[in-house]
């Protein structure tokens, strides 16, 4: 069974997924409105799980969202909040339900989010997830009983290509490959040279690589990043492009950053797609895509 | 190694303690001596504070080792300090808490929170070193404890938190599996981590943890 996006993938078009993130409480007009704006423009949307470990409403939910308004859903799911019995439930409903892509996480971590006393589950990590959705196509479930009709998935993982020592990264997603993973989405890339010799291992490898794209708003922001954020490095060209904007015009810049970045990730034909992150922005994705020429 | 303790705040002590006037402090020899929360000189000042809060110190003592058998003896050798005392406060880790409680039948008060099994890296500054999970990996793992000192106990390499050798947690936390890599590289063993682990065993040790290893060798004569 194929998936639109994972015919998108196979396709060879080049792939734009972006991100909704639910809301923290049950108002989904804007989450609603978000998935309207973006969902003829993009080939499937990602929904976050509880993203940076802050309670909200539940991918799974934000999944069925997105299919009840006629896009394409990628189902994120982190460890960090449930155990493998849990995983493998919330797996056989999405599959029930329509939703087909799976990307597989660790999750962050408990105390950087809004619940820091929290107990942490970490029963299963993104590699052991990768396997379990693998071994439930196979029509058993991790206990090696029958499952009554069976699931299949298109299933993705992440990388960080600017993760800081980089060869264990690389040597994690390998091992991400082995167990299954289709596609990967990347952590946010800003310096395309690195990127290149990224790819260049990655290419060896039969696997969908979408370049994680994040919307730079700022210059503080940036160095924010630079400073906080574990695999993210903003070079500082961009930073002072940022500097240099008119007061009020930064996420203008920021937007043809993005679009100018996109490009060239597509005529250079470097990656096989992107993933934009808007972060809180959303409404902006539109013109990040004119910017890139699409 | 030794079981890490740390004082609970005072407020919280004075808390368990209200209602009880007599009171006699047990602090331990090994363990809570050496982390400086339950030996002579900690007792001495747990005296004192409560002396402060208007309690009467019926008798103060450090037994040897507070989880073992000598405990019960120590009791004995204090039982009028015990007999006095509305209730025990104990200045040992959770471990002789427990067995003062099962050996007296007078409330025994914790002073002490007990953190984890480690060892002391520097003066003050305590590590966990093993969680006993019933399911050993070291010897994949370059002799380092993946389950243990990485922040979400990950098997099958870093996550993407990891941050120039650190984690993403902060504290100054080394990231346990960029340790791991840099053995296991220097060793020429990068095959180990290459290596699938599968999810872990979780009731390899039932819970409550309860064992009955037959003997082995002479003694199973």
């Amino acid at each position: 069974m194929s998936t639109a996006f994972k015919q998108a993938l196979e396709d060879g078009k080049f792939v734009v997924t972006s991100e909704i993130g639910p809301p923290k409480g049950v108002n989904l007009d804007p989450m609603k409105h978000h998935i309207e704006l973006l969902k003829d423009r993009v080939d499937a949307l990602n929904v976050t799980d509880n993203q940076s470990s802050v309670m909200r409403f539940p991918s799974l939910g934000g999944t069925l969202n997105v299919k009840e308004l006629g896009a394409e859903p990628i189902l994120q799911m982190t460890c960090r909040d449930r155990n493998r019995l849990a995983l493998q439930a919330d797996l056989l409903f999405a599959y029930s339900r329509g939703v087909r892509n799976v990307l597989c996480l660790t999750g962050d971590a408990v105390p950087v989010g809004d619940h820091k006393q929290a107990k942490a589950v970490f029963d299963l990590e993104s590699v052991q997830l990768l396997h379990t959705v693998r071994h439930l196509e196979t029509g058993k479930d991790l206990g090696g009983n029958d499952l009554d009709g069976p699931v299949e998935f298109c299933v993705g993982a992440i990388v960080t290509p600017e993760a800081d020592p980089l060869e264990p990264q690389l040597l994690k997603f390998e091992k991400k490959i082995q167990a299954g993973a289709e596609f990967f989405q990347t952590q946010a890339i800003y310096d395309l040279n690195n990127f290149r010799a990224f790819m260049d291992f990655a290419r060896q490898f039969e696997v969908k690589i979408l370049a994680g794209i994040v919307l730079l708003v700022s210059a503080r922001m940036a160095r924010y990043m630079n400073a906080n954020v574990p695999g993210i490095f903003v070079p500082d060209e961009l930073i002072a492009e940022l500097e240099a904007a008119p007061k009020g015009e930064a996420l203008k810049t920021g937007i043809r950053i993005a679009g100018r970045m996109i490009r060239e990730l597509r005529e250079e034909k470097i990656c096989d797609g992107v993933h934009i992150m808007a972060i809180g922005k959303e409404e902006v994705v539109p013109d990040i895509l004119a910017a890139a020429g699409m | 190694m030794k079981t890490i303790t740390r004082l609970k705040d005072m407020d919280k002590i004075e808390n368990s303690l209200a209602g009880d006037t007599g009171v006699c402090i047990v602090g331990c020899g090994t363990c809570a001596t050496m982390c400086r929360t339950g030996g002579q000189e900690q007792v001495a000042s747990m005296k004192r504070s409560l002396q402060a809060l208007g309690k009467v110190l019926t008798g103060t003592l450090v037994v040897p080792t507070a989880c073992d058998e000598l405990s019960p003896q120590a009791v004995r050798d204090h039982k009028h300090a015990f007999d006095d005392a509305d209730a025990v406060l104990a200045m040992t880790c959770a471990f002789g808490v427990q067995t003062l409680a099962s050996t007296l039948m007078r409330p025994v008060i914790p002073a002490l929170d007990t953190l984890f099994l480690g060892k002391e890296q520097a003066v003050g500054s305590y590590s966990e070193i093993c969680m006993q999970c019933g399911e050993c990996v070291l010897e994949d793992t370059a002799g380092i404890c993946p389950v243990t000192a990485c922040h979400k106990g990950l098997l099958n390499g870093p996550c993407g938190g990891t941050n120039k050798g650190k984690c993403e947690i902060g504290n100054d936390t080394d990231c346990a599996w960029a340790m791991i890599y840099n053995r296991l590289q220097a060793m020429g063993r990068l095959d180990r981590m290459r290596k699938y682990q599968p999810p872990k065993n979780y009731q390899a040790v039932s819970k409550p943890g309860k064992v009955q290893i037959p003997l082995q060798g002479s003694e199973a004569q």
